[in-house]
């Protein structure tokens, strides 16, 4: 019988020929990952394992991108405790405020991320790294622990789902957009402990910053990872970057799946994600008449030099409304170089947006963005949870990169053709 | 173990936002979170619970962010376990990770209603419901997790294997 790539991955980290859905296995993970937030926790476990080291200096890789920043003192100190940790132990990929990106934007630029990996972080959006052909899944801070120690991780085998994409892009439509209406179709515990599988002639035809977004978004849909089998677009990605070998597996025809969904995005046009949950989805045409007071532009969702491309085309030669903040994040340093190079910081600043470091800050209501009592955000980001972005009361809506920039220069949820 | 206590109800699609907003995520100090448990779901949750008390949600309780944050809050908060139909992945894990018990049950998330007295079974899932005579079983826990309860959380139970193996 066939295997999923899952399978796959997940058998070849357990040193095991064929694994099948439920099966638990020990797998070896290739690399681990850790935040300013979740490592303090992970670190304080960690310590009280018993082993000195980690298991491997280069593999196991800490970003301080949430508050920092150091956005306040107790920030500051759980930085710290990440800061000395690497220390400590001598590891080689730990990224200081200058250097840093969003994490799931700065792995697998780095190359520390690639096909056929087992990764765990300790960030729910670790899914991202699906979009290589990774086996990429969100944990705690107690099994990052346990991970650092050991180099490895027990999982279920998860069931697998296809959602296969075929027709003719709309324009304005993107990645975003194909999994916000994936969610929005299945709901977001819809793939709960499964692993999706993004695939059909669209997805190929999507480049890999497209690809990241939907993978990215796996989780919102209750899933463990969200895979995409590599191609030539992965091998063009990864050529040249990837810092440790790696394995391209692809699905058997005769894998088994869960369920199999066919989705023709001919009919899709943008969509918006209305509050509180990413499952609230409408095509931006019934949502134009929602005014914002703030639009969020990058994360590890759509912080990618793609992303910005499409907001300036959108901002080009434009203002943002006179009522409305838009706060653009570039996901790394080096999209955020290019992004100078090519002039796209030039046309956000004359537009009237603030051009920010990378960091995660606004996008869970931490810092650098934080919305007041009833205030109304559109963000290119991958929650609107009650609270999510400030005030229990206040309000985002999720969309793609464009159709938020062109709902800052209207100062309402707008179609990028009402702007351009 | 037996857990016993008053139920208190919340919904579906309960995340970990609502369960410890992220503003509080500058410390990971356990006291300190669990003041601000399910604040922004309900801004008085903390001080009205008692010790024991239990948490009934609907399906995919703990979706969202991967914050293990969210089950130390409610676990030092003084919350005894946490029923619901179902948990979203890493929630999941998690609460077992660092011994905060969890039960996934349809019939009980239903049957329950806010303030019933509940008694739980821990190692057989048997839930009780005291103030309706009801009595309600929660899926078994897979064995592996079992271990690690009996190991007392996933650390001490990979520090065993680590000292085990020298």
């Amino acid at each position: 019988m066939g295997m999923t790539i899952a399978e796959k991955i997940l058998a070849a980290h357990s040193g095991k020929e064929f694994v099948e859905p439920g099966e638990l296995v020990n797998a070896k993970v290739d690399t681990v990952l850790g935040n300013d937030i979740t490592a303090p926790v992970a670190i304080r476990e960690f310590k009280k394992i018993g082993v000195d080291k980690v298991f491997d200096k280069d593999r196991v890789v800490l970003v301080p991108d949430h508050f920092t920043p150091n956005k306040d003192i107790k920030s500051a100190e759980q930085a710290k405790i990440v800061r000395d940790f690497a220390r400590e132990q001598g590891l080689t990929n730990y990224f200081e405020v200058g250097r840093m990106g969003i994490e799931h934007c700065l792995l697998p630029e780095q190359g520390l991320v690639g096909p056929g990996d087992v990764v765990i972080g300790a960030d729910s959006h670790t899914c991202t790294y699906g979009a290589l052909g990774a086996f990429a899944t969100g944990v705690g801070s107690t099994d990052l622990a346990a991970a650092m120690a050991l180099g490895e991780t027990w999982f279920k085998v998860p069931e697998s789902i296809k959602f296969v994409y075929y027709g003719q892009l709309n324009p304005w439509v993107g990645g975003k957009d194909l999994i916000l209406y994936t969610i929005g179709r299945i709901g977001v515990d819809g793939a709960l402990y499964k692993a999706m599988e993004f695939t059909g002639p669209v997805i190929r035809q999507l480049s890999m910053d497209g690809r990241f977004t939907m993978s990215n978004m796996a989780i919102e849909a209750g899933g463990k990872c969200g895979l995409i089998e590599p191609d030539e677009t992965t091998l063009a990605y990864v050529k040249g970057r990837a810092k440790f070998p790696y394995t391209f597996y692809k699905s058997d025809d005769d894998a088994k799946y869960w369920e199999v969904y066919e989705f023709d995005v001919s009919r899709i046009e943008p969509q918006v994600a209305f509050p509180h949950l990413p499952e609230n989805t409408r095509p931006v045409s019934e949502a134009a008449h929602v005014k914002i007071d703030q639009a969020v532009i990058g994360s590890c969702t759509n912080g990618r030099l793609e992303d910005l491309r499409l907001a300036a085309r959108v901002l080009a030669g434009k203002k943002v409304h006179p009522e409305v903040r838009c706060i653009i994040f570039p996901g790394t340093q080096e999209i955020y170089r290019q992004a100078v190079k090519e002039g796209l910081v030039e046309v956000f600043i004359d537009a009237g947006a603030a051009v920010s470091t990378p960091t995660c800050g606004p996008c869970l209501g931490g810092h650098m963005g934080i919305l007041a009592k009833g205030e109304r955000a559109i963000a290119t980001t991958n929650r609107n949870f009650v609270g999510r972005m400030g005030h229990p009361e206040s309000e985002v809506y999720l969309s793609n990169p464009a159709v938020a920039a062109a709902s800052a220069v209207l100062g309402r949820i707008a179609s990028p053709e009402e702007v351009v | 173990m037996q857990l016993s206590g008053a139920a208190w109800k919340f919904g579906s699609d309960i995340d970990t936002d609502l369960i410890i907003p992220a503003r509080y995520l500058n410390t990971s100090d356990p006291a300190e979170l669990a003041k601000h448990c399910m604040e922004d779901a309900d801004p008085e949750f903390y001080s009205k619970i008692n010790a024991g008390d239990v948490i009934v949600a609907g399906k995919n309780f703990g979706c969202g962010s991967s914050r293990e944050h969210a089950p130390i809050a409610i676990k030092a908060a003084g919350i005894s376990c946490v029923i619901a139909k179902s948990f979203a992945r890493i929630f999941y894990r998690n609460a077992f990770n660092i011994g905060l018990p969890i039960f996934e049950c349809p019939e009980a998330a239903e049957k329950i209603q806010p303030g019933d007295r509940l008694e739980i079974d821990a190692g057989s899932g048997l839930i009780k419901n005291l103030t309706r005579d009801e009595s309600y079983r929660a899926a078994p826990v897979p064995e592996f997790m079992q271990q690690i309860i009996a190991a007392g959380g996933l650390i001490n139970y990979v520090a065993k294997r680590v000292k085990k193996n020298g």
